[in-house]
């Protein structure tokens, strides 16, 4: 089934309204292109995407979506895939999504390891609300609530995921496509929970951390000497605040997903009109 | 009136009063005795007062009492905590060997029981036993037969192998020989057994078994009391059937996980309490916008905040009503008595997939920590129909698309109902939002879709009144000029204060409100009525301010809000006070 599905088959009609040149809009291309290619189609991928620009991907892409509330996109995503293990369930937020409202879900979603693919469009900035400071802004960062900068530490993504044992932490960027559609295909293949960070550059709100910043200072692991199953090499990485990486940045081999674990294999959808065989037992039980 | 007992054992949290209680509720119900039990107990692991009590009748019994006729009393302190409900010639069962007890007199006019406990568990193989002892002490004095015990025993401890039922059945008989020996008594009680065959169990568990049984196969929650029992009892057994218990990290993440659920086809539910049901209507009104199926149980207990999350309250129907930014449209049911707590669950999930509405299950604290016996019958799974729905399957999915093959999750229907895809359904992909959406389920800000969309989902509601059964459970004398109402938990209570009421010639016509929204109109019975009283268990009666806005008249009010459930002399007194009658001190 998966050669006659095309990445286009998972766009939808519906015009993005995303600001020209925004960044989401090759993270969303590359979500795309890396289900099709890893032979999923729009009606077995169950995707759900977050609240602000970000979350606007569940309307642009073809599949069966929910756009949920701020912040807990995870946890409708861990409910789909433990009730049918069939389907291929991708998220979607941004940073003020995942590491802010939703940091609570995010720690506890990556050490519950449920087989699926979280996409946290990352800019650094709140577009939606017109340029304020994000969990990820730097800390001298000027916006219009934080006019000297927020003046605290940005969320390190990666290693929080690392600390509450994530078994597959990358980072890619929207500009560059190939490695983009690489690193999720990486990610939707793996068993377990796979995070990919994907920096996504706000061109309205985001002077700083733009294209140029990112194609200037981004280094490829693929092109260097790291081995993504050395956790010791991750570590170092993820506290590497001098440079900005993209890749694999490490990935648990020996992972097996939480469903597996719990022997959850069916799909709940189907059941019968009547009460399940055996269910007079429950009553006896209770003599 | 039943001719029943009122027995009750109590001490310090930890000191095993729970299992002790239970085994003793057991061994009534398998001798064929009705048992309703209730529980005092403090929100903390060990210390503090606490206690099991059962009332026990061959006749039904659905409430609890102002009479305590026999205690089992591990601290001084149980004694002053039941002194209210104690009366002339009750029996207090006490280790006067045990430190704290040894200068404990029993008070006058009551019989004091001095029994070794410890002593004799010792003897018996360990001083573990010791509330065995006090059980068989016990049937001594209610000449129940002991042999009934040993069954609930081997229940208990028979999958700890060895000698320990065993042990235990030696520690009750030594109990009951040691009170055979040094006291001559002659107190009537004589617990007669029957042949019937009863099953024990609490409302938690009833929802739990009335999820199953409708076919739920998902469950997220996060541990509160007193929602925890629902979750621990469908913990082991829904995987049984295919499915799966997840603790969430919160209860805004349990909520999400049983709408993704949802949204994959399963019937998802998810338990908790007042101050969970205050984080998870962050999501429900997009569970209703989204028009997705699912049962929310809220499990009542005293608020505003932490409040007393022991205690009993009705104090959260204004939340599940009005709760939540927005208008949104929604179900609220709430079972009126424990067995009614399966049946409501099943119609619950019925509801939900019928109307892709979210239902509110109410119920409360007294309903889940009381047990009560039941013939099995009761609970007839064949008597179970599961009601999907508009689901539509590769088949079916083509009737329900537009002129370019896109499905439509929020077709404008004439019922308000529209077609529903699993994930999975060839043609049926679509996308789902908490956003104003167009038949498409995608955003919009047309203003005349925003108008057929609200339409649309309050028209879901409009059909369910039409279409299902929203009566109320009536009991009494339908000719009598006294209505009394009430809505949930109440019902045994009140069942059982109107035997009261008879006995004083006072006649009652008792309404029993399973359903909050939408809710039967009473407005004729009301207008036939001279006195009207509503009784629930809140300060502000929240219901009655609904009847009397319904009726557009005013309702007399009982109100209950001391952290205790009604007991049936005390409503019964309660009522006679709302109606002018005089009311006699009970013992």
């Amino acid at each position: 089934m998966s050669s006659d599905v095309r990445f286009t088959d998972f766009k939808s009609d519906k015009q993005p309204t995303w600001c020209p040149g925004c960044g989401d809009f090759g993270t969303m291309n590359g979500m795309m292109k890396a289900l099709a290619e890893t032979g999923n189609n729009p009606d077995n991928t169950f995707l759900v995407a977050g609240i602000g620009c970000s979350g606007k991907i569940g309307t642009y892409m073809h599949a069966y979506a929910l756009h949920g509330v701020h912040g807990r996109a995870l946890p409708v995503g861990i409910g789909a895939k433990l009730a049918n293990p069939n389907l291929e369930v991708m998220v979607a937020g941004g940073d003020g999504d995942g590491f802010s409202i939703g940091a609570g879900h995010f720690v506890h979603a990556v050490r519950r390891n449920v087989d699926m693919t979280y996409v946290v469009m990352d800019n650094r900035i709140y577009g939606l609300t017109k340029g304020q400071a994000s969990p990820t802004s730097r800390e001298d960062f000027e916006t219009s609530t934080t006019p000297d900068g927020p003046m605290q530490a940005p969320v390190n993504p990666h290693a929080l995921a690392l600390a509450a044992g994530g078994t597959f932490i990358a980072q890619s960027f929207s500009s560059d496509a190939m490695r983009h559609v690489e690193i999720i295909k990486e990610a939707i293949e793996h068993p377990g929970f796979a995070f990919v960070n994907c920096y996504s550059p706000c061109v309205t709100f985001n002077d700083v951390d733009t294209y140029d910043y990112f194609r200037d200072s981004l280094v490829d692991l693929k092109e260097t000497d790291h081995d993504p199953t050395d956790k010791d090499a991750a570590k170092d990485v993820i506290f590497d605040t001098e440079k900005e990486y993209q890749g694999v940045i490490y990935k648990n081999e020996a992972s097996v997903p939480f469903e597996d674990r719990w022997g959850i294999s069916e799909d709940m959808s189907k059941i019968e009109s009547k009460p399940p065989e055996g269910a007079m037992d429950l009553v006896r039980e209770f003599y | 009136m039943p001719e029943d007992l009122n027995w009750a054992i109590g001490g310090e949290a930890g000191d095993g009063i729970d299992s002790t209680g239970k085994i003793f509720a057991q061994a009534l119900s398998r001798a064929g005795r009705h048992v309703f039990t209730s529980k005092d107990f403090a929100s903390r692991i060990r210390g503090g007062y606490t206690a099991y009590k059962i009332r026990t009748s061959v006749d039904r019994v659905e409430s609890v009492v102002d009479r305590l006729d026999i205690l089992i009393a591990l601290t001084q302190r149980t004694v002053e905590e039941n002194m209210s409900e104690l009366h002339e010639g009750s029996v207090i069962i006490y280790d006067g060997e045990r430190t704290t007890m040894k200068d404990f007199e029993a008070p006058e006019g009551m019989i004091g029981l001095n029994v070794p406990l410890r002593r004799l568990a010792e003897e018996a193989g360990g001083a573990i036993m010791q509330n065995i002892v006090a059980l068989g002490a016990a049937c001594e004095v209610s000449e129940f037969p002991i042999e009934n015990l040993d069954e609930s025993l081997e229940k208990r401890f028979g999958a700890k192998g060895g000698s320990i039922v065993e042990n235990n059945s030696k520690a009750a008989r030594k109990g009951q020989e040691y009170v055979r020996e040094n006291y001559d008594l002659d107190l009537d009680y004589e617990l007669e057994t029957t042949d019937e065959d009863y099953v024990l169990l609490n409302g938690d568990e009833a929802i739990g078994m009335g999820a199953i049984a409708a076919g739920c196969r998902f469950y997220a929650g996060y541990p509160i009391t007193p929602a925890t029992n629902v979750m621990e009892y469908m913990t082991g057994r829904v995987e049984q059937f295919g499915g799966a218990v997840i603790q969430a990290e919160d209860e805004l993440s349990a909520i999400n996980m049983a709408l993704g659920a949802a949204r994959a086809g399963a019937r998802a539910m998810t338990a908790t309490s007042g101050p969970g049901i205050d984080l998870m209507t962050e999501t429900f009104g997009l569970i209703a916008t989204s028009e997705t199926p699912l049962v929310i149980t809220n499990v009542m207990r005293s608020g505003p905040s932490t409040g007393m999350p022991t205690k009993q309250e009705q104090g959260d129907l204004n939340q599940m009503l009005y709760g939540g930014h927005g208008e949104i449209p929604r179900f609220v049911v709430a079972p009126t008595s424990i067995s009614e707590c399966f049946h409501k669950t099943v119609e619950a999930f019925n509801l939900a997939e019928k109307y892709q509405t979210p239902v509110y299950l109410a119920a409360d604290l007294a309903l889940a920590v009381s047990e009560q016996t039941f013939p099995p019958e009761e609970f007839d799974m064949d008597a179970v129909e599961i009601d999907r729905g508009k689901v539509v399957d590769d088949e079916t999915v083509g009737d329900w698309v537009n002129d370019k093959q896109q499905f439509k999750p929020h077709a404008l229907t004439e019922d308000g109902v529209s077609p529903r895809a699993f994930p999975g359904t060839k043609g049926g992909a679509h996308m789902s939002t908490g956003l104003e959406h167009d038949e498409l389920g995608r955003r919009t800000e047309d203003t005349d879709m925003r108008v057929k969309q609200v339409d649309k989902r309050n028209r879901k509601v409009q059909t369910a009144i039409e279409n299902e059964d929203w009566s109320p459970r009536e009991f009494g004398d339908a000719d009598s000029e006294n209505l009394v109402i009430s809505w949930g938990s109440n019902e045994g209570a009140m069942r059982e204060a109107m035997e009261f009421l008879e006995e004083d010639d006072v006649s009652v016509r008792f309404l029993s409100v399973p359903y909050i929204f939408p809710r039967p109109d009473l407005t004729e019975e009301i207008a036939k009525a001279d006195e009207v009283i509503v009784v629930e268990c809140n300060a502000t009666g929240q219901f009655a301010n609904l009847i009397e806005h319904d009726a557009l008249t005013r309702v007399k009010r009982v109100n209950k809000y001391n952290g205790v459930r009604f007991k049936a002399d005390e409503l019964a007194n309660e009522i006679k006070a709302a109606l002018d009658e005089p009311v006699e001190a009970t013992a």
